[in-house]
């Protein structure tokens, strides 16, 4: 190996790792708001990029039917909901609210989606689409999987995400098929830098990573509803003792981890080719990166997913049919690490 | 929470003869079923015979102990293939030419070889919180599945051919009937042992893992060790599932032991009931079923093939465990269930268990001696000094907060001082974990009493005993243990009488009223036979003459010796029963003495009544 192929394997691994991150971001943040333990955050990445694939291939994305499926159901549930509470004599529940999120949004979506031909918008406002397609499936899922078991223990959850999973990414084989698709790059320019070319697509990557992180960080510091989440994730009970409601603390992270999900998809297409079950092994290597940090602490996540990155592009070269094994062989360290600095825990729950 | 009349546990099931009846007629069928069925569907039956075998360690794991892993297929595929590449690698490499290339060896070198790495993992995740197991087995069932498909000696991803059948005793093992009567037989067998073990000293040491840990540690249980071994016994099933599977297919390739299968053997045990055996039986057979049709169903109705039954696995899923998390077996067994479910049952009875000899009246049993626990900025306990010796009772009292029931965990273990010492039978016991003080003599109850409540009183109490037992895992699989088992179970049962509650016995924890689950607390703390018992508010919620009786215990107990400290609101029965009183406020000791003393010092009349102006 000479010096111009490290640092073209560590330009990947950078790019990679910028990935990682912003999955992992995601995943601490779940997991401090509602101790969901989300395996199918990958999924939003393959849905996010394979929709703006469709968009360029002139077709109409499949996610479109499942955020019009996943309206309805979710205006059913909460529609039997407010119901019940109205025959009871409780407050009414707010119905325009219902059936706008669930039902309208969906159909307005439809609505734009069928009456211009997204294959000929300009490529923001097509990433633009995608994202207003995969945002609200966030929400959407934590209503239906999640809120009904809010309390259950860490581990019923987990499993819970697991079948989500599951489902996700035989819903992502039923809608793209099992062919895999690359979208063209953001930006053609490349940067001649000493010896080594980087991408458009690389500093792409890395601008937009390191943009919305200082964005959430903005979020989480500056603004009410940000705090909001992080009063939940400190203290359940005393957040709600405060006035901040559980289920819009869930519905509003997991709408974040929808928008972090698919917007890492679209910023990774151009790079890999996606396939409907690719998502998946980006969430794990976003987990193994979370892992390092226990779960708990972002910016410890965030130097475990630049790690996952460069172990993965060196292994790559080294011993590429090994690349994965080595990559989720890395959890044993780490977790060996952990369990010597971590005192021993008690009961779970 | 689940109610506990949605848990019936499976050592239950068995004292109902109409469930002794439905699995007589159910073992007739399976025998039955292959000299008529046609060979498809007996082979589907060897599948949910081996798919079961991994549900059922799962079972044990996730139901039980309240741990799970993602990874079980991985531990299937490392039992298939360690047997198929001995049984056909050419030439045999020479230190293993002893072995001849024998299934049986491939079956022992499969079984140790799960061993080692299940051990590796769980001793690597299993003292972190709970959710690390799950995510170190997802990361290694993919690490696993890669490396058998791209091990070249192991066939890479076409895998290896050529296997050969079974041979035992002179019979040949060779095609789906024969198979059949092999998987059945050993699925039996081992349902036979998990629930020999369930229902035995080891067996409530795992059951006590679920939601029990602190209290469990407290009474002297090694729960590390506990849940090593569940998921040991959960790998090795799956090792034995595996090995079966390889010398029945003939041939293994890397995708069924990939993560795909790990999450549909979970989703078994869940579908199924994963607190219940039998729900590992019904939810491979479900799941077996379901996706055979699937399979043929989705593809055609959607006009595309893939995969697609995973959706409705994960619908199904979702909804199983938000509208019936204890999975479909308690709706099948309630079929076979008789109505009259606690018909009389013996009161187990049997030679008492040696004691330990007390210490002499008088002797200083503990000695505290500055022990200070601070939380952040917050002193819960400065500098307390206190002493309990043999044959007296020592209260403990003061205002809510004073920090009481904090100095009680540091002595016990549960939590370590800041600073101090703790000396107990002259031992430095202040960096001792609370199972190696209970070891040494010392128990105590819980504040918030911390009971398994869908267990009978009579198990709940047998767990403050396990110290005083010794057989282990494998004589408790076969039931060999059952001399001692009487004994300890007779222990409980003296203990529960003791302290009144005889009538109770065999009912659930939870269905007790609060004080009488304080009673139990006592009898479980007493059934391991301490010289010194810390009581956290044992009168709480009793009633005038419970109260009553209680305190004749604790004064029958200070007679034949034991030390008591007590923690207590209630003044009369303090005042009426105590020796000496400690009392304690902001952390702080602020009398000692005699009852009288104490009730006139101008200090504790400020504490309580607030100071006069």
């Amino acid at each position: 190996m000479n010096l111009q192929i490290a640092l073209l394997l560590s330009q990947d691994g950078i790019t990679n790792g910028a990935i990682y991150a912003l999955l992992a971001l995601a995943l601490v943040l779940l997991f401090a708001v509602t101790r969901v333990i989300f395996i199918p955050q990958g999924e939003f990445v393959s849905m996010g990029a394979l929709t703006l694939a469709s968009f360029q291939a002139g077709r109409t994305p499949g996610t479109l039917w499942l955020l019009m499926g996943a309206g309805v159901a979710v205006a059913i549930v909460d529609g039997i909901v407010a119901w019940r509470r109205a025959r009871e004599g409780g407050p009414h529940a707010r119905v325009a609210s219902i059936v706008g999120w669930n039902l309208a949004y969906p159909a307005l979506a439809a609505l734009v989606l069928f009456s211009i031909d997204p294959a000929r918008l300009a490529l923001p406002l097509q990433v633009a689409l995608a994202l207003a397609l995969i945002v609200p499936l966030g929400p959407m899922i934590y209503r239906l999987a999640f809120q009904p078991i809010a309390h259950a223990s860490v581990l019923v959850l987990l499993i819970v995400a697991v079948a989500v999973h599951l489902a996700l990414v035989g819903l992502g084989l039923l809608f793209f098929g099992a062919e895999g698709t690359r979208t063209p790059a953001f930006s053609d320019a490349r940067f001649e830098l000493g010896p080594i070319g980087i991408n458009g697509q690389t500093l792409w990557v890395i601008g937009a990573s390191i943009a919305l992180i200082a964005a959430l960080y903005a979020f989480f510091e500056r603004t009410l509803y940000g705090k909001a989440l992080r009063a939940t994730a400190i203290n359940r009970a005393g957040a709600r003792l405060m006035g901040i409601s559980t289920v819009l603390a869930g519905r509003l992270s997991f709408a974040l981890a929808a928008l972090i999900g698919a917007l890492s998809g679209v910023l990774v297409a151009p790079i890999t080719t996606i396939y409907y079950d690719t998502g998946f092994l980006f969430g794990l290597k976003g987990f193994v990166a979370a892992i390092v940090g226990g779960l708990a602490s972002y910016p410890l996540a965030a130097v475990g997913a630049l790690f996952v990155g460069m172990l993965e592009s060196f292994s790559s070269f080294w011993a590429s049919a090994y690349k994965e094994v080595i990559v989720f062989t890395v959890i044993i360290p780490v977790l060996l690490w952990r369990s010597l600095t971590t005192r021993a825990t008690g009961d779970d729950e | 929470m689940s109610t506990p009349a949605a848990q019936s546990h499976p050592v239950r099931v068995r004292t109902l003869p109409r469930g002794t009846l439905a699995l007589a007629a159910f073992v007739a069928l399976l025998a039955a079923a292959p000299l008529v069925l046609p060979e498809f569907h007996v082979t589907l039956l060897d599948y949910i015979g081996l798919y079961a075998l991994v549900a059922l360690g799962l079972v044990l794991l996730t139901g039980v102990a309240g741990l799970t892993s993602f990874g079980q297929a991985a531990f299937v595929g490392i039992g298939a293939y360690t047997s198929a590449w001995l049984t056909t690698v050419s030439p045999l490499p020479s230190w293993l030419a002893w072995t001849g290339g024998s299934p049986w060896v491939g079956l022992a070198l499969g079984l140790a070889l799960t061993l080692v790495v299940a051990w590796m993992l769980g001793a690597l995740t299993l003292r972190l919180s709970g959710h690390y197991l799950p995510l170190g087995t997802i990361a290694w069932g993919i690490s696993l599945y890669f490396l058998f498909g791209n091990l070249d000696v192991l066939g890479g991803h076409t895998g290896l051919t050529g296997i050969p059948s079974l041979e035992a005793f002179g019979f040949a093992i060779r095609d789906a009937r024969d198979f059949h009567y092999l998987i059945w037989a050993v699925l039996l067998g081992a349902i036979w042992l998990t629930r020999n073990l369930l229902d035995s000293r080891e067996g409530r040491a795992i059951r006590a893992l679920k939601g029990g840990a602190i209290m469990a540690e407290s009474m002297g249980i090694d729960t590390a060790r506990s849940k090593i071994v569940a998921f040991l016994i959960a790998a090795l099933f799956a090792a034995l599932s595996g090995w079966m599977y390889a010398h029945m297919q003939r041939f293994v390739n890397p995708t069924p032991f990939g993560l795909g299968f790990g999450i549909e053997y979970l989703f078994m045990a869940v579908i199924g009931g994963a607190s219940h055996v039998w729900g590992a039986v019904l939810g491979a057979g479900v799941v077996t079923i379901l996706k055979q049709w699937l399979q043929d169903l989705l593809p055609a109705l959607l006009g595309q093939t893939g995969n697609f039954e995973v959706i409705v696995f994960g619908v199904l899923m979702v909804l199983v465990l938000q509208r019936a998390p204890e999975g479909l077996w308690p709706i099948v067994a309630r079929v076979f269930a008789s109505r009259e479910r606690s018909a009389a049952r013996e009161v187990p009875r049997a030679e008492p268990l040696p004691r330990r000899t007390l210490p002499a009246r008088g002797t200083t049993l503990l000695e505290v001696r500055g022990v200070t626990k601070r939380y952040g900025g917050l002193l819960a306990n400065h500098r307390i000094d206190l002493d309990v010796r043999a044959g007296e009772v020592l209260a403990l009292i003061g205002p809510n907060g004073a920090g009481k029931s904090t100095l009680f965990d540091c002595l016990s273990g549960v939590i370590a001082p800041t600073e101090g010492e703790v000396r107990f039978l002259g031992q430095r016991i202040d960096a001792m974990r609370a199972r190696r003080i209970a070891r040494l003599g010392m128990s105590r109850t819980f504040q918030h009493v911390r009971l398994l409540p869908t267990m009978s009183v009579l198990e709940n109490v047998a767990l403050g005993a396990h110290l005083r037992g010794a057989r282990g895992v494998v004589a408790a699989s076969l039931h060999a243990e059952r001399a001692e088992e009487r004994r300890l179970l007779a222990e409980a049962a003296r203990q529960i009488e003791r302290v009144g509650l005889g009538e109770r016995m065999f009912e659930t924890a939870g269905s007790l009223a609060l004080g009488q689950q304080r009673l139990v607390e006592i009898a479980r703390a007493l059934a391991s036979d301490p010289c010194l018992l810390l009581l956290d508010e044992p009168a709480a919620g009793l009633r005038y003459l419970e109260k009553q009786a209680l305190a004749e215990l604790l004064d029958r107990l200070r007679a034949d010796g034991m030390g008591v400290l007590l923690v207590e609101h209630d003044m009369e029965f303090v005042m009426g029963l105590a020796d000496r009183v400690v009392v304690m406020e902001f952390g702080e000791k602020i009398a000692e003495g005699l009852p009288e003393q104490v009730q006139n010092d101008p200090a504790v009349l400020e504490a309580y009544l607030g100071g006069i102006d």
